[in-house]
């Protein structure tokens, strides 16, 4: 077991990946003189050289869809969107290739993809760098996309994302780079499909992946003190989601909050909330809540901001008005 | 040239002078409350490429639209929002020109026609070709001036509006700030054609480039091509050649260009250039330069006064501004 930072756990994945497999290669802007915006692919333009480790031109369109390209050409690209909030750029190639040439072609091409990205507010850069998109991803059938939400995962999950034989965009919260954590190694790869509990807890099931499960914790951990047992389930991956997990807590909680940073309308927090109430509408005490950001463009401003994002505070809150109503 | 001529000549020199020195200080204080953590976030600093702001702003009319980026403090001083107003923005204040929504990266001013900073790279391009269409329409007599940077020109978008723009014959000048890098990235690193000039002209309309460096050569280049578009002549690419001193943000450890590269830059500083171009014509003495320091440091400082004094707003008005209110 060692102790790593979450951009650390990050490129140590991707050294392991471009070591073990010469048809591995990094694309995106700025990853290689740079040091990748976020300081993720540092020193792997030093030790794999600019044949795999390529700094793009601002042409995310391009760069998204010359990956693709690769990957039906039998590399095993990895793309990185310096934020998700420039992934935009690259949509078209995502929904109208990547996810659907595989059925398409009547399943004759796979597109064998990983994507990276930064996702996420509370960094205080305002509208236009401060989104949540993850769940629109997991809106398109043809994709895998998965959180790492703990160092540990975010060291290994690139490794299961290449396994894949169709594309996995992982996204990374920006908030959480700098955090320390465990990595173990003996625990073998991590399974893309499976959602994890981070808390067992009895009275309330608290659904979250990425950036927010640190949020869910600390509001675990209040709820705990007032004699509420929080279970917390990370989600891990939101394209499958694994339903078995969230309905086998909610089957004994009778309880469930999802906490997501992405503005509910039309969200993957009310795609969960649906799925409970098809699937498991009978084990619940009380309707599903959501804690999700407020319906505005993230403001710079730091109270405004922090009043945007779901804190802590308000997951304890919906917690407390959820069981104090419906006990 | 008469006498008059001369010294509003004298003048004009000076004032441009001063718009590039206030841009400068203000961005050094505006860095050194950055790291008391007054300012937060994204700060992209100017330093080295002022006199392409003066030098353009100064050619256009309050008519004008401004489209820009999120290095975009130089433009905003040099349109004449008041440096308060901007570094209350910074703060995230709501006597911030932005009401302390956008900060550092998103100033806006409509008095100014100040369409604001745009930080996803290029997307300010094809708003400057609709503001300029929207005049074209209404048979306005205005231009639109866009910046953006080197790197945006490797983006679709470039592609798309420029041509647009051509076809359409719309009234907007494309002014790109080469600075040689996007992030970490050199142009020769990111672009096939790296003459940006030669790339924009295949779009049929006229390309240029100029140093920019140099405030005078930035104005007249500017004021040029303005009055070509007001005519009705079509759009123009204007390309001003120039350096980035600092750090692309404040976060960056410049593994990308050596120390040696960004010294040499420096002995092109425009605003010591111009400044030592000024004394030696005699336009100012040792005494006015020292003077116009001692004004603008009280001028940055009431900026800062202005932006520490500044409220907060309210969490309350959290939901404010995401539609306009509607009459009931
Ligand atoms: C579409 C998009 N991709 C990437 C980024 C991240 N980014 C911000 S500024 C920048 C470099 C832009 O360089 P340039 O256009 O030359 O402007 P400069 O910063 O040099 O003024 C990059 C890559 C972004 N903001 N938007
Ligand atoms: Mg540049």
């Amino acid at each position: 077991m060692t102790t790593m930072t979450y951009r650390e756990a990050i490129r140590q994945g991707l050294r392991e990946a471009l070591h073990d497999d010469p048809r591995v290669f990094l694309m995106g802007e700025d990853v290689g003189r740079y040091g990748g915006a976020f300081a993720c692919s540092r020193g792997l333009l030093e030790e794999f050289g600019p044949e795999r480790i390529r700094d793009t031109p601002l042409s995310e369109d391009a760069f998204m869809g010359l990956g693709i390209g690769a990957a039906l050409g039998g590399m095993r690209p990895i793309v990185e969107v310096m934020t998700v909030n420039f992934s935009l750029l690259s949509l078209d190639q995502v929904v109208n290739n990547a996810a659907i040439l595989r059925h398409m072609s009547g399943g004759q091409f796979s597109v064998p993809l990983v994507v990276r990205m930064t996702t996420g507010g509370g960094r205080r850069v305002a509208s236009q760098h401060s989104n949540s998109f993850e769940g629109w991803y997991a809106h398109i059938p043809g994709i895998t996309v998965v959180a790492p939400a703990t160092v540990h995962d975010a060291r290994f999950m690139l490794q299961s994302a290449l396994k894949e034989p169709d594309p996995v965009f992982i996204f990374e919260h920006i908030m959480l780079l700098p955090e320390q954590g465990a990595v173990d190694e003996s625990l073998g790869p991590v399974d893309l499909r499976r959602a994890v509990v981070r808390r067992p807890g009895k009275e309330v099931t608290l659904i979250t992946h990425g950036g927010s499960l640190g949020k869910c914790l600390t509001a675990a951990r209040t709820l705990a003190e007032q004699g509420i047992e929080a279970e917390v389930i990370d989600l891990r991956c939101l394209r499958p989601l694994d339903m078995a997990t969230i309905l086998e807590s909610v089957a004994k909680t009778h309880r469930a909050v999802i906490v997501d940073e992405a503005w509910r309308s039309g969200s993957h927090a009310a795609e969960i909330s649906a799925r409970i109430m098809e699937e498991g509408f009978y084990s619940l005490d009380a309707p599903v809540a959501r804690v999700c950001s407020a319906e505005v463009p993230i403001p710079y401003a730091p109270q405004m901001e922090d009043a945007a994002l779901p804190q802590p505070t308000d997951i304890v809150r919906t917690v407390q008005e959820m069981i104090s109503s419906h006990g | 040239m008469t006498a008059h001529d001369a010294s509003s000549n004298a003048s004009r020199l000076r004032s441009l002078l001063r718009q590039m020195l206030l841009i400068r200080r203000f961005e050094e204080k505006a860095a050194e409350v950055y790291t008391q953590g007054k300012i937060m976030g994204f700060l992209h600093l100017y330093i080295g490429e002022e006199a392409i702001a003066v030098g353009a702003m100064t050619a256009l009319e309050p008519e004008d639209n401004v489209v820009s980026t999120y290095r975009e403090h130089g433009h905003a001083l040099a349109r004449g929002i008041s440096p308060g107003a901007i570094m209350a923005e910074m703060y995230g204040k709501a006597n911030g020109c932005s009401g302390g929504r956008g900060g550092s990266m998103h100033l806006f001013d409509a008095n100014r026609r100040f369409f604001g900073g745009y930080a996803i790279v290029g997307g300010g391009l094809p708003i400057a070709a609709g503001l300029a269409l929207a005049d074209k329409m209404q048979n306005r007599n205005t231009v639109t001036a866009c910046f953006f940077g080197d790197g945006a020109v490797a983006e679709g978008v470039f592609h798309e509006t420029l041509n647009l723009a051509s076809l359409w014959q719309l009234p907007v000048l494309f002014l790109c700030e080469n600075n040689l890098y996007a992030m970490g990235t050199h142009l020769a690193r990111h672009q096939a054609q790296v003459d940006l000039a030669r790339k924009a002209e295949s779009y049929q309309l006229p390309a240029v480039s100029v140093d920019g460096m140099d405030v005078l050569a930035v104005e007249a280049a500017v004021r040029r091509a303005v009055g070509q578009i007001r005519k009705g002549e079509g759009p123009i690419f204007l390309e001003a050649r120039t350096y980035r001193f600092r750090a692309h943000s404040m976060y960056d450890a410049e593994l990308y260009r050596g120390k040696d590269e960004v010294e040499l830059w420096k002995q092109r500083d425009p605003l010591a250039a111009f400044q030592s171009h000024l004394l030696k014509e005699g336009i100012m003495v040792d005494r006015d330069v020292h003077a116009m320091e001692q004004e603008i440091a009280a001028e940055v400082a009431n900026a800062v006064a202005e932006a520490e004094a500044g409220p907060w707003e309210a969490v309350a008005d959290l939901y404010k501004h995401v539609h306009t209110p509607v009459a009931p």
